[in-house]
């Protein structure tokens, strides 16, 4: 199951070269690019992993890219996204995040349902994935 | 490259015979006439400097000519290495030079990073690298400016963390040409030294370039530019001491060519502020725009340097 989540994720996989062009358009606008990265995809995992400090005081995407790069080396089979914090006051926030990285298979969520009191039913949603520990998790078999 | 690197696009002959790419055309369309015309106007004297700018632009454009027909050769190395005395334009031209090569299509950005070894290098063992790192992704799709780079490797320190910095910098200078082009300047002896312990560094610099010391008539062109940009002026007397003043000044130690004509230029305004004054309190007419803008001779003549001293370090900031 292909994971949608941030911007462009309805969107065929960017190139690299459209990645640089999407970085650039956020630095234009003055926006701040960093790098995170999961293996743990579930929509309420706001907080993924940082992959160094964000970066201020960019002008050019390569800056960026090379530290996509690095992160893809060192994470092949992760999520990876990019993120634009716009510090303007008013905003304080991202701009635009959109995964540039992801594992090969996708396994996706299953649905699983509880009986609560009165025999009300509970849902939750749980990658497949997430059944391995964490690190172990998309590794190619 | 750029969005607008692609209006450089040469015009394609396909008519008759085979494909040609007029040059003419594509020198004419790219606007570095402009750009080359700007430096020889802008710049006094720095002749070798000037023509290499030259050299390096014609390079480009037919590089750009050579892609159009299909005959490929990778993108040139432009590292380059400015070396000469103080005070030679060394730091001016490199902040055109960003400028020029943008203007060229060769960076992607108009913008210069200067940095010195205390950006580079860190204080304690795991530092330099991340902080090396960072200044190189601040500069990416520009110009790296590394002024007195020689001081990146002291010798007589053997766990200094300058070599860190140097091998990361070799490093991306190799592997991230097209991303971005680093300008190192020194006084030449000491990067002579640098790049006789640093062999590594020379190959992967391209273009060194030698900036010649100015002779008398280029300064007092300089100084004569300095003074219009700051509103003063030398009158036939005052050009006069000027003149003689860099024929003494030029043989003294410690010359610092246009540097030194700045500061020999500050402290004559000095003297001349201090003078207007002394009139003023005399009881002299009141100052009018000819007599605040005027340079006098006197300013000049009172400078230690014809007493024979050395006009620097100055003792007394006036004197």
């Amino acid at each position: 199951m292909h994971i949608t989540q941030g911007t462009f994720s309805f969107l065929p996989e960017l190139t690299d070269e459209e990645i640089g062009m999407q970085i650039d358009y956020a630095l234009r606008e003055g926006w701040s690019c960093s790098v995170e990265f999961t293996d743990d995809p579930h929509p309420r995992n706001t907080y993924w992993e940082m992959w160094g400090l964000p970066m201020f005081d960019l002008h050019d995407a390569a800056g960026v890219l090379q530290e996509v790069n690095a992160c893809r080396t060192t994470y092949p089979h992760h999520y990876i996204k990019v993120n634009a914090f716009d510090s303007v006051r008013g905003f304080e926030t991202m701009r635009m995040s959109f995964i540039v990285n992801r594992p090969a298979t996708e396994p996706g969520f299953r649905l699983e349902r509880q009986d609560g009191p009165g025999r009300a039913q509970r849902y939750a949603i749980r990658t497949y994935a997430s059944d391995q520990p964490s690190g172990e998790r998309y590794a190619p078999r | 490259m750029s969005a607008d690197a692609t209006t450089l696009d040469p015009p394609l002959h396909t008519t008759t015979g085979p494909p040609s790419v007029d040059l003419v055309a594509l020198f004419r369309d790219s606007g570095i006439g402009d750009v080359l015309a700007e430096l020889d106007r802008d710049l006094v004297g720095l002749v070798p400097v000037k023509t290499r700018i030259r050299e390096i632009a014609a390079h480009l454009l037919v590089e750009r000519a050579r892609e159009t027909l299909g005959i490929a050769s990778g993108a040139p190395t432009l590292h380059m290495c400015f070396s000469g005395n103080p005070g030679t334009g060394k730091t001016t031209v490199a902040l055109r030079m960003a400028e020029v090569l943008h203007r060229l299509g060769y960076i992607r950005r108009n913008h210069l990073v200067s940095v010195t070894r205390d950006d580079l290098v860190g204080q304690y063992i795991g530092h330099t690298a991340p902080k090396t790192r960072d200044v190189l992704k601040r500069a990416m799709g520009g110009v790296l400016f590394i002024d007195e780079a020689y001081y990146l490797y002291r010798p007589e320190n053997e766990r200094d963390y300058g070599q860190e910095a140097i091998e990361i910098l070799l490093q991306t200078m190799e592997n991230q040409r097209d991303d971005l082009v680093v300008i190192l300047a020194g006084y030449e002896s000491r990067m002579e030294t640098f790049f006789r312990s640093n062999p590594g560094f020379r190959s992967r610099i391209a273009h060194h370039i030698t900036f010649p010391d100015y002779d008398e008539a280029e300064l007092l062109l300089i100084a004569q530019r300095m003074l219009d940009t700051m509103q003063y002026r030398l009158d036939a007397a005052s050009r006069g001491a000027f003149e003689d003043y860099l024929a003494h000044r030029i043989r003294q130690p410690n010359f610092a060519n246009a540097r030194s004509v700045r500061n020999a230029l500050d402290r004559a305004r000095l003297r001349q502020a201090n003078r207007l004054f002394a009139d003023a309190l005399a009881g002299g007419k009141a100052a009018d725009g000819a007599a605040l803008t005027l340079i006098a001779a006197e300013d000049i003549r009172a400078s230690r340097v014809f007493s024979g001293a050395s006009d620097a370090p100055p003792p007394d900031p006036i004197r």
